[in-house]
């Protein structure tokens, strides 16, 4: 069984992290928005992967330290020219994996 | 018959694009699984919290606080901050969901993820795309990260999570995606200034807002030196 507290709480996260994911979805879809908006959304995407994608590549630990020479910064850098070259999702995640566990294994 | 097929054809075209989303998840969630159960949460529990919540790192932020004795307010306030990001996302994806009935509208939202709509959204920009497919993308990927946090949770110390380079398939797709974002000069440009900006707001903010200033940011700037340009 699960304890009534953790369930509240729990429900209580799932609200608040399902309004941001619903509302803009439900209120803008089909919408007609100014055209500086859609500009700025259609840039949201190389925004928000490229804000996600860095830190994780130069910075680790809690507060974060910038260690730009991380193994994972030194195996994006082939996994990107491959990427740029193939253009194939598919060959760039196995390339980036297979490239990591052989640099995991030499390295440790 | 017909029918069976254009289902079958459909979950084909959806799985193909959110594999590496799913594989990526399976380290992660197992990690996830191992942790709570650390901190004292049954398998159960562990599955609820994926289920309803949905949402990765905000998930290991609420079993450390949990084990760190915080209130329901800080560990929900918590919770939300860290998962405001998805309004950026879901605004961006709805500029393709127009034609789509707001029931769906509401089950898709609940699956939107850095990882699904990082997939689905360039799966619609370059057509083809449809609710439908992105709703097999997001529950795919669902399913996925619910039963690799229950496993994680059942017998996290006995699997190996990390073998075969796994830790690195959610770097290596966001790398990909990222690829296929920049079309141009001002895509590039944007990247940059996001990227840049992010890592800078990280070593000076805790947390993860620093996702969603520096998208913000940088976005604006990049609408910004396009209107100048012109």
């Amino acid at each position: 069984m699960i304890e009534r507290d953790y369930c509240y709480i729990v429900l209580g996260m799932g609200v608040v992290t399902f309004l941001p994911r619903l509302l803009p979805v439900y209120f803008l879809s089909g919408r007609t928005l100014p055209g500086w908006f859609i500009e700025w959304l259609d840039l949201i995407p190389a925004a928000v992967l490229s804000a996600l994608l860095l830190p994780e590549l130069v910075t680790t630990g809690m507060p974060r330290l910038f260690i730009p020479y991380k193994l994972d910064m030194i195996v994006a850098v082939p996994t990107l020219l491959f990427a740029i070259k193939t253009k194939s999702l598919g060959g760039t995640v196995v390339t980036g994996m297979g490239l990591y566990w052989l640099l995991d294994i030499i390295f440790i | 018959m017909k029918d069976k097929n254009f289902i079958g054809g459909l979950l084909l075209e959806g799985l193909s694009a959110s594999w590496p989303v799913c594989l990526g998840y399976i380290p992660i969630g197992i990690a996830f699984g191992v942790l709570a159960q650390k901190a004292g949460f049954t398998p159960l529990e562990t599955g609820f919290m994926s289920l309803l919540v949905f949402a990765g790192s905000s998930q290991f932020i609420a079993v450390s606080m949990f084990s760190a004795g915080a209130g329901a307010a800080s560990i929900i306030a918590t919770t939300f901050v860290v998962n405001l990001r998805h309004l950026l996302m879901s605004s961006s994806l709805s500029l393709f969901l127009g034609r789509s009935g707001r029931k769906k509208l509401f089950v898709f939202s609940y699956g939107i993820t850095d990882e699904s709509f990082a997939v689905n959204f360039s799966k619609f920009k370059g057509g083809d795309w449809d609710i439908n497919r992105a709703l097999i993308v997001n529950f795919s990927a669902n399913i996925m990260w619910i039963l690799s946090t229950v496993a994680g949770g059942y017998g996290g110390q006995f699997i190996r999570p990390h073998s075969f380079g796994m830790d690195y398939a959610l770097i290596a797709m966001f790398i990909c995606l990222l690829v296929f974002q920049l079309k141009g000069p001002i895509y590039i440009f944007t990247a940059l200034v996001a990227g840049i900006s992010a890592v800078l707001l990280s070593l000076c903010i805790p947390g993860n807002s620093y996702i969603i200033i520096a998208s913000i940011f940088a976005a604006g700037i990049g609408v910004f030196i396009k209107k100048k340009a012109r």
